[in-house]
């Protein structure tokens, strides 16, 4: 928040296959359907959410995310960053409103790593789901599934670390943990805009603009626990979990959608305020780093990409 | 244990044979098998792992990602597995994913 960039917007995910995509974030991640478009888009969100929508699908190819967007305070917030993040010598583009349905203008960019990200200031707001905004009920009947609470975090895998370190310090974000290797080169980065551990993350791997999760909130143990029942229910392809991530102290579960995209819903972790040191992870523990409780990867975890 | 109306895979650059039922996912199957001869990461055509390039026999595939297998490797018998179905025995190599760590 210190320069007005406010929390994860929304991620644009694509599928091979909509209904099947719909399926698995509806029925079982417990998302609602707001809207589609003329393209073909589908339009999502958690139940807590209160703009229109934070997910985003689309048909294609090939699955992986196309683009993941912050929302700031306001318009005039949108050009000072625009401005800055072109003074570190990357291109920011000016998408018009309405490009994206009941959205304002986006500054769109392609950070060091090669993904996508975008600010916006503007969108529709429908309200939390099935609640009012005076004198709410605790939660609305109906929920789906897993019952998502609100997408909170991507964990994205690219090459130039110490360059995307460079932007989102530049968009005001901190970095509340990392992992470095022996000779203190950054391995991977877990960066705020909020009091969240993490609104966004990177590991370095090889390859750019690679897609390694979405991620959604969920209020307790016991639902991650539900979670892993409802995948079990449903014979989703699961990959590991439940679980603790070492790294934020999150409990978690991964587990697939049918194009092969790993989804995440976890509970608890880490908090973070700007004066606090950044938490180091040694690559030597990174299999304690990620999953707690096995203090070993699984084959997947620094493979299984889109 | 026979499996009736089943399709014998060979894994050849890991010389393992197992039997799997006719009309579902190979990868899908082959674990259901306890056996480890392709590669396993998300099941859904997405992320490569378990990418192979089919030497002989029938088989049928769902939408893969275009990012592991092109319109012409489609064409040279290369296949995720986890969107092939077996129409009939197989012959094929497995560990063609690239970014093999
Ligand atoms: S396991 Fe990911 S493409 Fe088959
Ligand atoms: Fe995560």
């Amino acid at each position: 928040m210190i320069k007005g960039v406010m929390r994860p917007g929304h991620v644009q995910i694509r599928v091979l296959d909509m209904d099947e995509a719909v399926k698995h974030y509806v029925e079982l991640l417990g998302l609602i359907e707001t809207g589609r478009d003329n393209q073909g888009r589908v339009f999502l969100k958690g139940w807590t959410e209160v703009d229109k929508y934070s997910v985003i699908l689309r048909e294609a190819d090939e699955p992986g995310m196309d683009f993941m967007g912050f929302k700031c305070v306001d318009e005039a917030t949108l050009d000072t960053l625009a401005a800055d993040v072109r003074e570190l010598g990357i291109e920011v583009k000016e998408i018009p409103a309405g490009d994206l349905p009941d959205c304002g203008r986006r500054m769109q960019f392609v950070a060091p790593t090669g993904h996508t990200f975008e600010l916006y200031a503007t969108k529709e707001q429908t309200g939390k789901w099935g609640i009012s905004d005076v004198n709410p009920e605790a939660w609305p009947r109906g929920l789906k599934g897993m019952k998502a609470t609100r997408f909170d975090h991507c964990l994205l895998y690219g090459d130039d670390l110490e360059g995307n370190l460079k932007l989102f310090e530049t968009l005001g974000f901190g970095l509340a943990e990392q992992v470095l290797d022996p000779e203190g080169n950054k391995a991977a980065l877990f960066l705020t805009a909020s009091m969240k551990e993490h609104d966004i993350a990177f590991i370095k791997h090889e390859e750019k603009n690679k897609f390694h999760h979405a991620s959604f909130y969920l209020d307790t143990w016991e639902d991650v626990l539900r979670a892993a029942d409802l995948i079990t229910m449903t014979n989703t392809s699961l990959d590991i979990g439940p679980t603790r991530h070492g790294l934020t102290h999150g409990q978690t579960i991964y587990f697939f959608d049918p194009s092969g995209n790993r989804s995440e819903v976890f509970c608890g972790g880490s908090y973070f305020y700007p004066d606090h040191k950044t938490i180091t992870w040694k690559v030597e523990e990174l299999g304690k780093a990620i999953f707690y409780h096995t203090r070993e990867l699984n084959e997947r975890f620094l493979t299984a990409l889109t | 244990m026979a499996i009736e109306n089943a399709c014998q895979i060979s894994v050849t650059n890991r010389q393992q044979v197992f039997k799997v039922p006719k009309g579902e996912p190979l990868l899908m199957a082959m674990e259901k098998l306890n056996q480890r001869a392709i590669d396993v990461g998300c099941r859904g055509g997405g992320c490569g792992l378990c990418k192979v390039k089919v030497l002989q026999g029938d088989y049928q595939t769902k939408r893969m990602s275009k990012a592991h297998i092109s319109e012409e490797e489609a064409a040279l018998g290369f296949a995720l597995a986890c969107r092939l179905t077996p129409l009939s025995d197989l012959e094929l190599e497995s560990d063609h994913f690239p970014l093999k760590k």
